[in-house]
Parts: C-alpha cells; sequence; structure tokens
C-alpha cells in the first residue's frame, strides 16, 4: 500500500510541477536568451499586448487547472478502494451541469474582450509612414522600399550561415542560421507597413520581437506593419514550411534612428545607381569569376552543389547547358525551368551578376569553355 | 443454415475472406500498430537528427519526407484505423447484435488499407523521393513544386478515404439497425454513441478531402488552376477546403477517445458516469463547432478581420462542451473506491494530459495571440498532448482494458504500470519542453535550428527515445499476455465494469449475440 501511495503522489507531482514551471515562465524571461521558456514581449505595444493576453490566459488556463487537478487528485488519494470506502452512486444533477456550462462561458466572455481589442488594433494598418513589399522566394526574401518620389530600393536577404556551419565542419556562430547577408532596416518609432507576397510557395514572415507573423502567398498581398520602440537587431524566421530549405530562410530586422535610416536609404539608392554604370562595363575574365563565384554560392549553390556536382538539382560539372551555347545557358538562368525548382533568376540578380556566374558555371568545375559574357549580353538576351 | 455455428476458417484465407467482426477488429487493431511502429520510426529519424543543432543524419530534403510521412501515417494509419478495429470488436457486443450490419464491406474496408499505405510508403523509394510537403500538404508545395511521387500520394489517400467511408457506413447502419430490444439511444454505452457521431463526421469530411486531392491531382496534370495563381486560381482555396476536412479530423479522433475513457473511469471508480445525457450533448456539440471552426488554423493567411471574429469566438466555444466533459470525468471519480490497474492509469494519464492540451487549444484559438504561436513548436506540442496524450494513451487504456475479453487471458499488471510509467514521463520529457521553444520563436517543421533552443531539443529527444522504446515494451506485454498470460473465464473480468460486452464468455466466443439478449 506505501508503494501504491508512493506511485500516486509521483503520478500527482508531475503535472503540478510542470504546471508550475509553465506558470514560472514569465519570472524567468528576462533573465537570458538561451533556453528562453516565454514568449517575448519584445519592442512593439502590440507585442505588449499580445504578451499580456497570451500571460492573462496562461494564469486563467493554470488557475483553472490547480482547480480542477486538486479535485482530482483529492478523490485519486481519498477514494481509493484500498481505503475501504464504498462507492457513491449519484449521478445527474441538472443544476451542476448548468453551472459547469454557464461559468467558464463566462469566463470565455472575459477572456474576448480584450482579444478582439487586440486583434483589432493588429489589423489596423492605417497612417503608416512607410512601405515595404516583402516577398519569398524559395529560400530567401526580397524587400522593396516603395518610394513615391524616387527610384524603390530593392534587395535579396538570404542565409548568410556557411555550410561549413551547418554540416559541422566549423563551429557555429553565436547568430547560427538567424543571420543574413543583408537584413531588412526600418526606422525606429515609425508606422512601417509591411506588404507581402510570395514569387513560388507559401511562406510566412516571422520576428517574434516585432509581434509580426504573415503568410506571404503567391498571388496575393497581405499586409501588417509594426513600430519598433527600441534600436536593435531582431531575428525570425520564415514559418510555413516551402520546401527542402525551409529552416534556412531567417529574417533579420535592423532597427535604427531615423537619420540612420535615411543616410542607409540614400546610400542603397547610390548603389543601385553604381550597378547600373557597372551594367554598362566590360569586365575580365578575372574579374567575371571572382564575382561569379560569390554570386554562385549564394544562389546556386544549395541545390547545384560546391563542386557543381548537383543534388536537388542538375549536375552543373560538365553539363550540356553549361558547356553548350551561351544564349541556352542564359535562357535557363533568366528564365529558369518551367515546372521545376529552377527558378528565373533573370529578376533576382541583376545583370552584372548574371553575366559573372554564367561565366563562372562554363569555367568552373572543369567546364574549360573559356568564353565569357558580358553585362550588355544578358541585357541584349533579356531584350530579345 | 447448416453451418451457422461455424468457427473461423483455417490459414490465411480466414483473413483474406473473412466478415467476421472480431476477426476484422483484430486485423484493424494489428495494422493501425503496425503503422504505430513505422510512423513512430519515422518520428525517431526526426529527433535524432533534431538531437543537436546542425545537420547531422539526413539531408532536409529527407528531414521534410519524415515529417510528412511521420504525419499522414500516424493519423489516417495509426489511430484512425486503430478505433476502428476498436469499434468492429465491440460496438455489436456492446448493442447486443451478432455481427456488424454489413459484413462483406467490413471486409472490403479493411482489405483496401494494407495496399494504400504500401503505395504510400513505396513513395520513399521513388525518384525524387516522398511527399515533402507536410500532412496538411499545403497547395503550391504540394502541386506545382511537389515531386512526381505526390500522384501516388493522391491516389493512396483517395483509397484510405474510401476505406473510412465504409468503415463509417458500417457503424451508423450497425448502431441504428442492429441494437438489442430495449437499447434505447439513450442507453448505449458512450463508446457507442462517440463513434456513431464521429461516423457521421466521417461520412460528411472524407468526400471533402478526396475533392482537395482531386483538385491537386488535376491541377498536376490536366491543365486546371484551383491552387496557382498564375492560372486564376487561390492558394488559399486549399487551405480552406483542406481544414474543413482537417478540424472535424481532429475530433474524428479524439471523439472515439472520449468515448473509451467513459467507459474506463465508471469501472474503476465502481460508480456510474455523472451526467450521461450532458456527455451525449457534450459530444454532439463539439461535433457540430467542428464544422464551423476550420479557418482557426488560418489565422495569419490574411483573413478580413471579421472572419477571424467569427472564428476566434466559435472556437473558444469548444472548451464549453470539452470542459463538460473533463468535469463529468472528475466528478465520476469522486467519491468512487477507486483501484489503478493499468487501463485506469492510463485514462487517468489522459485526463491530466489532454486537459493540458485543451489549455493550450484554448490560448492557440486566442486569435492576436496565435499570431506569435502560429507555425512553432507550441503548436507542435498542443497537438501532440491531444493526438498521443489523448488519442494513444486511451487506445493503450482500451487495449489493456478489453484484452483479456478478447484472448481470454490476463495481462501482467507490473508489466502494464511500467509501460504506463515509462510512456507518460516519456511522453512529457518529450513535448513539455516544445512548448518553451515554441514560445521563444522556433518553427515548426525545420531540420536544423538555432542554438538557443539546442538544450530543449536534446531534452525532446531523449524523451522521444524513452516514449518509442516503452511502445516496444507495449508490444511485447501484449504477445506475452496472448501467449502465455493468465487464463481467466470470469465473464465479468473487472469487478466494477458494466455492459453487454461483459455478459458474454471469456474470451469472446467466434460468435456472440446470436439471439438478442434483454436489455433492461
Amino acid at each position: 500500500m506505501v508503494l501504491k501511495a508512493k506511485r500516486l503522489c509521483k503520478l500527482a507531482l508531475g503535472p503540478v510541477l510542470m504546471l508550475l514551471s509553465l506558470a514560472s515562465a514569465g519570472a524567468l524571461a528576462a533573465s537570458s536568451k538561451v533556453n528562453e521558456v516565454n514568449m517575448p514581449p519584445g519592442v512593439t505595444e502590440v507585442g505588449q499586448r499580445i504578451y499580456d493576453l497570451h500571460m492573462l490566459i496562461l494564469w486563467i488556463c493554470v488557475v483553472i487547472g490547480v482547480l480542477v487537478f486538486g479535485v482530482m487528485f483529492y478523490s485519486i488519494y481519498h477514494h481509493r478502494k484500498s481505503r475501504g470506502v464504498t462507492p457513491a452512486t449519484f449521478h445527474e444533477s441538472t443544476k451542476v451541469e448548468i453551472a459547469w456550462t454557464v461559468v467558464p462561458f463566462l469566463i470565455l466572455i472575459g477572456m474576448a474582450v480584450p482579444a478582439t481589442s487586440t486583434l483589432l488594433e493588429i489589423y489596423n494598418t492605417d497612417d503608416a509612414e512607410l512601405d515595404v513589399l516583402i516577398t519569398g522566394y524559395q529560400w530567401k526574401w526580397k524587400y522593396e522600399y516603395i518610394n513615391e518620389d524616387g527610384e524603390n530600393v530593392e534587395f535579396f536577404s538570404n542565409l548568410r550561415t556557411p555550410q561549413t556551419e551547418i554540416y559541422n565542419a566549423e563551429a557555429k556562430g553565436e547568430h547560427y542560421l538567424l543571420e543574413v547577408d543583408e537584413p531588412m532596416v526600418i526606422p525606429v518609432d515609425t508606422k512601417v507597413r509591411l506588404l507581402l507576397t510570395a514569387n513560388d510557395v507559401i511562406h510566412s514572415w516571422w520576428v517574434p520581437e516585432l509581434a509580426v507573423k504573415k503568410d506571404a502567398i503567391p498571388g496575393f498581398i497581405n499586409e501588417a506593419w509594426t513600430q519598433a520602440s527600441e534600436e536593435g537587431i531582431y531575428r525570425g524566421q520564415c514559418a510555413e514550411l516551402c520546401g527542402k530549405d525551409h529552416g534556412f530562410m531567417p529574417v533579420v530586422v535592423n532597427a535604427v534612428s531615423q537619420e540612420e535610416f535615411d543616410s542607409w536609404l540614400a546610400d542603397k539608392q547610390a548603389k543601385a545607381a553604381e550597378i547600373r554604370e557597372l551594367m554598362a562595363q566590360t569586365f575580365t575574365m578575372d574579374e567575371l569569376m571572382e564575382r561569379g563565384k560569390a554570386v554562385y554560392e549564394r544562389n546556386c549553390l544549395a541545390c547545384h552543389g560546391a563542386n557543381g556536382e548537383g543534388g536537388v538539382g542538375t549536375a552543373i560539372a560538365g553539363s550540356a547547358i553549361a558547356t553548350g551555347p551561351v544564349s541556352g545557358h542564359l535562357n535557363v538562368g533568366i528564365n529558369g525551368v518551367p515546372g521545376t525548382a529552377m527558378q528565373a533568376f533573370g529578376g533576382q540578380i541583376n545583370d552584372v551578376e548574371m553575366a559573372a556566374v554564367i561565366t563562372y558555371q562554363r569555367n568552373a568545375f572543369g567546364n574549360n569553355m573559356g568564353d565569357m559574357v558580358q553585362p550588355i549580353d544578358v541585357y541584349n538576351h533579356k531584350n530579345g | 443454415m447448416g453451418d451457422h455455428h461455424h468457427g473461423p476458417a483455417k490459414g490465411l484465407s480466414r483473413w483474406l475472406f473473412t466478415t467476421n467482426h472480431k476477426d476484422i477488429g483484430t486485423m484493424y487493431l494489428w495494422f493501425s500498430f503496425a503503422m504505430f511502429i513505422l510512423g513512430g520510426a519515422f518520428a525517431m529519424i526526426i529527433r535524432a537528427e533534431l538531437f543537436q543543432p546542425g545537420m547531422q543524419l539526413v539531408e532536409p530534403a529527407f528531414f521534410n519526407q519524415m515529417t510528412t510521412l511521420h504525419g499522414l501515417v500516424m493519423v489516417f494509419g495509426a489511430i484512425m484505423p486503430s478505433f476502428v478495429g476498436l469499434a468492429n470488436w465491440m460496438i455489436p457486443m456492446m448493442i447486443g447484435a451478432p455481427d456488424m450490419a454489413l459484413p462483406r464491406m467490413n471486409n472490403w474496408s479493411f482489405w483496401i488499407l494494407p495496399p494504400a499505405f504500401l503505395i504510400l510508403a513505396s513513395t520513399l523509394f521513388m525518384e525524387g523521393g516522398a511527399p515533402a510537403f507536410g500532412w496538411t500538404f499545403y497547395a503550391p508545395l504540394s502541386t506545382t513544386y511537389a515531386p512526381p511521387s505526390v500522384t501516388f500520394f493522391i491516389f493512396s489517400i483517395h483509397v484510405l478515404g474510401m476505406s473510412s467511408i465504409m468503415g463509417a457506413i458500417n457503424i451508423i447502419a450497425t448502431v441504428m439497425n442492429m441494437r438489442a430490444p430495449g437499447m434505447t439511444y439513450m442507453k448505449m454505452p458512450l463508446f457507442v454513441w462517440t463513434w456513431l457521431i464521429t461516423a457521421f463526421l466521417l461520412v460528411a469530411v472524407m468526400p471533402v478531402l478526396a475533392g482537395a486531392v482531386t483538385m491537386m491531382l488535376m491541377d498536376i496534370h490536366f491543365g486546371t488552376s484551383f491552387f496557382s495563381a498564375a492560372g486564376g486560381g487561390d492558394p488559399v482555396l486549399f487551405q480552406h477546403v483542406f481544414w474543413f476536412f482537417g478540424h472535424p479530423e481532429v475530433y474524428i479522433i479524439i471523439l472515439p477517445a472520449f468515448g473509451v475513457v467513459s467507459q474506463i473511469i465508471p469501472t474503476f471508480a465502481r460508480k456510474p458516469l455523472f451526467g450521461y445525457d450532458s456527455m451525449v450533448y457534450a459530444t454532439a456539440s463539439i461535433a457540430f463547432l467542428s464544422f464551423i471552426v476550420w479557418a482557426h488554423h488560418m489565422y495569419t493567411v490574411g483573413m478580413p478581420v471579421a472572419g477571424e471574429l467569427f472564428f476566434m469566438y466559435a472556437t473558444m466555444l469548444i472548451a464549453v462542451p470539452t470542459g463538460v466533459k473533463v468535469f463529468n470525468w472528475v466528478t465520476t471519480m469522486w467519491r468512487g473506491a477507486m483501484t489503478f490497474e493499468t487501463p485506469m492509469l492510463f485514462c487517468m494519464g489522459f485526463l491530466v494530459l489532454f486537459t493540458i492540451g485543451g489549455f493550450t487549444g484554448l490560448m492557440l484559438s486566442i486569435a492576436p495571440a496565435d499570431f506569435q504561436y502560429h507555425d512553432s513548436y507550441f503548436v507542435v506540442a498542443h497537438f501532440h498532448y491531444v493526438m498521443v496524450a489523448g488519442a494513444v494513451f486511451s487506445m493503450s487504456a482500451a487495449v489493456y482494458y478489453w484484452l483479456p475479453k478478447w484472448c481470454g487471458k490476463m495481462y501482467s499488471e507490473t508489466m502494464g504500470k511500467t509501460h504506463f510509467w515509462i510512456s507518460f514521463i516519456g511522453f512529457n520529457i518529450t513535448f513539455f519542453p516544445q512548448h518553451f521553444v515554441g514560445l521563444a520563436g522556433m518553427p515548426r517543421r525545420i531540420p536544423d535550428y538555432a542554438l538557443q533552443f539546442a538544450d530543449f531539443n536534446m531534452m525532446s529527444s531523449i524523451g522521444a527515445f524513452i516514449y518509442g522504446a516503452s511502445q516496444i515494451l507495449f508490444l511485447y506485454n501484449v504477445i506475452a499476455t496472448i501467449v502465455s498470460g493468465k487464463p481467466t473465464d470470469k465473464e465479468k473480468v473487472w469487478e466494477g465494469a458494466e455492459g453487454l460486452e461483459w455478459t458474454v464468455a471469456t474470451p469472446a466466443p467466434y460468435h456472440t449475440f446470436e439471439r438478442p439478449p434483454a436489455v433492461r
């Protein structure tokens, strides 16, 4: 009997401990990021409201849980046959049934009120001061700053963590898998409207600390908004399964002061002008190979392999396309191969990058074609 | 009618051609256990890869195939058929019927299942690999961007949908037509009630799933654009159709589990179920609500705010009938005279863990908060609390509860309890930390994760290995009972058990209730 009682105690202890640890989640939240156990309140007003709502409902659940499990474990302990009790025979009570239908219903109304007002706030995308169009691609994000006077600024944001870290050949860095080559930049204390869409499959843009998660769906433009109150770098990930590298398309947002943002935007616009200038240049083989290698590693390597040996994509080493006519090779690079995972990169990388990567593919991995592609060739190919 | 009292045929033909509800029930149960082991093996691969950050064992593409097949095999291969097996065995015996109403269709609905899963499993060896788009197979990842094996997946879903519909029709026909005289609806055991309601859900939503996969098939092979935005279609339509099936589907899984628990708790509390009528009404309310809450899986797709509010309120309402059920079970225990044999232990585990899963479900129903929870490990934790600790625990309870009746032998109580405790501890080590990583920002269905999630993931993996191993113990227990369990011929195996199944001989003869029993 003693043994049995001990077992019952164990049975009782487990869930209570678990509930307590979930309840203490709030207290631990501030201590450190590693082994975080709770939702971050983040740096937005909406995030704080969501966090408060989350904690409110968690505590209501904890209280109900303690009551229900309390009654249950009291009963398990006291109403055991081994204690020589005779079972009662009572059953059916309309009054009790009505009580435990109505009381939870009232509690639910209490939850619905703050939930509704928070939801309405999340949906209020009016009066935004800045619009950013975010497009999900397999497996990267594109950010386009919509600029009413002057040119739009657009760029892709790729995972920066090297394959060597992912495959454990090197020690993993502090922001393993949550680092990108070019983060999105937003000004603090500014209402930023996010317009979300996708180029291929459904993705979902999620940054916990900005309290935004919204699906990016091909053919749709979804709206969300955020307003960071503190400068800092906020990290998130794609939340909707989008294929092979779903786990490798992080979101990084750098919230900076308005001045810093303005100079960043001006810098971006200047760089765009510079690229336009580069388009008119002629490059040497070495320059093209060097640029091409970088473009390859960023855009092609995941599917075609580090040595062009193939993988999800076909092999490039010795392939008919990479060792065939330049125009055919350009066509695949620019327009992709419909019905396969090979995307149309014509709109994703600029003409300089395209020229470089095509040249690289034709002269690396043992493909010694010896020919070069210049940005003007890419431009001409695109424009017939 | 000369051979009316024949026993089972000999050899393989007994199983191939049988129309006996007990044989078919047995086959369903063994098949679902095999699928449980297969789906579990996939889960072990997932947890082994997630043991540490970095890619160690498998490639991301294969990881996605594992998460997809794990979900499909567990939902359609393990949990659903296991409860159909239980229904086959128990419903005729509980309502005093000699067999199921449509015995030949019964044979057919079982025997198309193994080929369907063979086809699904064979996709692993096809070029391009198995389906890798998750068990929810959202378009266009599952259409334009899917591997060629998707066509086999669609065929397999069609076949097992047919199996489910036939099984459901059979249960409805049996319950409506074959109850013993005097067995009115409101005298039926709750397991029969929950299954009757489940069967209606199945008939209503399996054709919707068939519609979804047929539209996929058309998009892939016949040039339509139901789900392709480029052709004027709508990828979100897929989600609406899928979840119109998918949400009732989760109640299809959990309602029979409610039925099992409602049979077992009164037995071991030696006290009648507190509110039989309200349990029936609560089950029916849950079934009704299941049809009007589907879009709570889609809070982040960008619905209009009015739709968002409707689905939030409707979803929150489910907490009311679910609460009624939990309160009823606890009140049934109150002032009973309880003992804690293995089936009761599993029901206690169910009650605690399912309630925790219900709490997280309530949290998830709150749309603004769901913007943070959605598609994170918090969701993974939530549905494993209801699917595993809900459905699988109650299934384990059912097997221990009725096994002596089925084979006339007692299982070893020590082994049964060991199975329970290892399962209970392993389960919680696996899934409780997943709440934490989910809240802290870890998305679901990723093969690799950021370093701050490492410790909890390792814990989760260790728990999964413990839980997985405990199911081998389950298999051992069942086989050991059948082979060398202590024989029993008590009609009423459990002191406090009520119901017609406890009035027939033990082990249950091949044919029972050839003459309808008298029901008071």
